[in-house]
């Protein structure tokens, strides 16, 4: 985290751009770049890799090593301010030859611009980026979804584990493209293995909260998370 | 199917026939079950166990156009412990199949369930690696009722189909109100390999099953 928290003011953003529209007659692609891509251009160079404009809005391909500097500096360079991390997410193609693409939306209310930032995972490469938690405390649970989908590392981060499927979850990574729709165990083992998750031990110590609460729980919840038990098998 | 393991002896299973001929039941029986069973047909109080767009069709049916407050059931139960009839309304995955079952067996006896809605009686559209197919493999289900969602009338029509049952039961066959007890070793109610030959892909779900790579 970055400096003091600046709140942005409503009818405080930059009084000459002009107001929200929606947008007309957008070409498919092609058309004027957000001006954060030819800065990013300047700041860092050929970390940088492109920049796309489809349908108006701006991707810009930067390297996985780096993303973090670039994700930092668009947050605190004062002719940027991206200050609002809207979606984590990634793509994978059905050709295998694709890299895998990591996606990172981001929207300065201040300046009124949104920014697609992409990292390309090349077939058969860890599937690991690096967290921009330190910077976005909202992409914890942004990227623990992606974990849980897609099995991408974030390296940094401070607690991955599954946030959707359960956390003794042994199927794989649902969204990949090599997972099959109906899973990969039999129905009845997917329900045997279901059934086994004690409801009520949800929680691990991780949970902040717990942490906190810890000394007020009942004396069997306590035993249970000493003995480093998550969701009950 | 088997779905009620029931103990060895107690007779050729549920009596769904009003108390007849053929049963040893007094006349001072017969009519107390009708009293206790018009009781409790007339004040069946649902747990709504709302997970998907079939609990707004639910809600339309509680709401004032449909009232099933008509039907004895305006006090929605929203703790099982004080429900008698689960409304299963909506799609439920396999993260909160343990809670499904949890709350059923929260519920005292006499309970009975309404699954309500393909998703909830089958998986419906959803053949895929989060959706349980079909609730009845968790816990046992009373009435099914079909549509996607059922519509209001579709549910009462459920629910006076339950009251019907209710009102059959006798309180001589002690069978009813088994508690299942699902299998130790696995936790399930029925064997394995029939959930496995009832959640078979059919149609296009086929050929979903492949992953393309
Ligand atoms: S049966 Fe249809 S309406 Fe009901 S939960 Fe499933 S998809 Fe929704």
């Amino acid at each position: 985290m970055s400096g003091a928290f600046t709140p942005v003011i409503p009818g405080s953003a930059d009084a000459s751009l002009p107001s929200p529209t929606t947008l007309k007659q957008v070409p498919l692609s092609g058309g004027p770049a957000n001006p954060s891509a030819a800065a990013l251009g300047t700041q860092f160079g050929p970390v940088v890799k492109r920049v796309e404009v489809v349908r108006g809005e701006t991707t810009v391909y930067v390297e996985g090593a780096k993303l973090l500097d670039v994700v930092q500096w668009l947050h605190d360079d004062p002719g940027q301010r991206y200050d609002y991390l809207s979606d984590v997410t990634a793509v994978e193609y059905r050709d295998p030859e694709r890299a895998l693409q990591v996606v990172w939306h981001l929207r300065s209310l201040p300046r009124r611009r949104f920014l697609r930032l992409k990292v390309e995972i090349a077939t058969g490469a860890p599937l690991e980026v690096p967290s921009v938690w330190s910077v976005y405390r909202g992409a914890d649970w942004l990227e623990r979804e992606c974990y849980d989908m897609f099995g991408i590392r974030f390296a940094g981060h401070p607690d991955l584990r599954r946030i959707l499927m359960w956390e003794q979850y042994r199927e794989g990574f649902p969204l990949r493209k090599d997972f099959p729709l109906r899973g990969r165990f039999s129905r009845s083992e997917q329900l045997r293995q279901a059934l086994s998750v004690n409801p009520e031990a949800r929680y691990s110590m991780e949970e902040l909260s717990v942490v906190q609460a810890f000394e007020d729980l009942p004396a069997d919840m306590r035993q249970r998370l000493l003995r480093g038990e998550r969701t009950g098998e | 199917m088997g779905l009620t393991a029931r103990p060895a002896g107690t007779g050729a299973g549920r009596n769904l026939g009003a108390p007849d001929a053929s049963s040893h039941d007094s006349w001072v029986a017969t009519r107390l079950d009708f009293l206790v069973n018009w009781s409790r047909a007339g004040s069946l109080w649902p747990m709504p166990f709302g997970t998907a767009c079939c609990a707004i069709e639910f809600m339309a049916t509680a709401a004032s156009r449909f009232d099933l407050a008509r039907f004895g059931m305006e006090r929605m139960s929203f703790s099982p412990r004080q429900a008698d009839v689960l409304i299963c309304a909506g799609r439920v995955p396999f993260k909160l199949a343990p809670v499904l079952r949890r709350i059923w067996q929260q519920m005292p006896q006499p309970k009975w369930c309404i699954s309500m809605g393909a998703c909830a009686s089958s998986g419906g559209m959803f053949d895929n690696y989060a959706v349980v197919q079909g609730i009845d493999t968790i816990i046992p289900v009373d009435v099914y009722v079909p549509g996607c969602p059922p519509r209001p009338e579709g549910l009462m029509y459920g629910i006076l189909m339950l009251q019907e049952k209710v009102k059959r039961e006798r309180m001589s066959d002690t069978s009813l109100r088994n508690e299942m007890d699902p299998d130790p070793s696995s936790g399930l109610y029925i064997p394995a390999q029939a959930i496995d030959e009832l959640s078979e892909p059919f149609g296009n779900s086929v050929h979903q099953t492949r992953s393309g790579l």
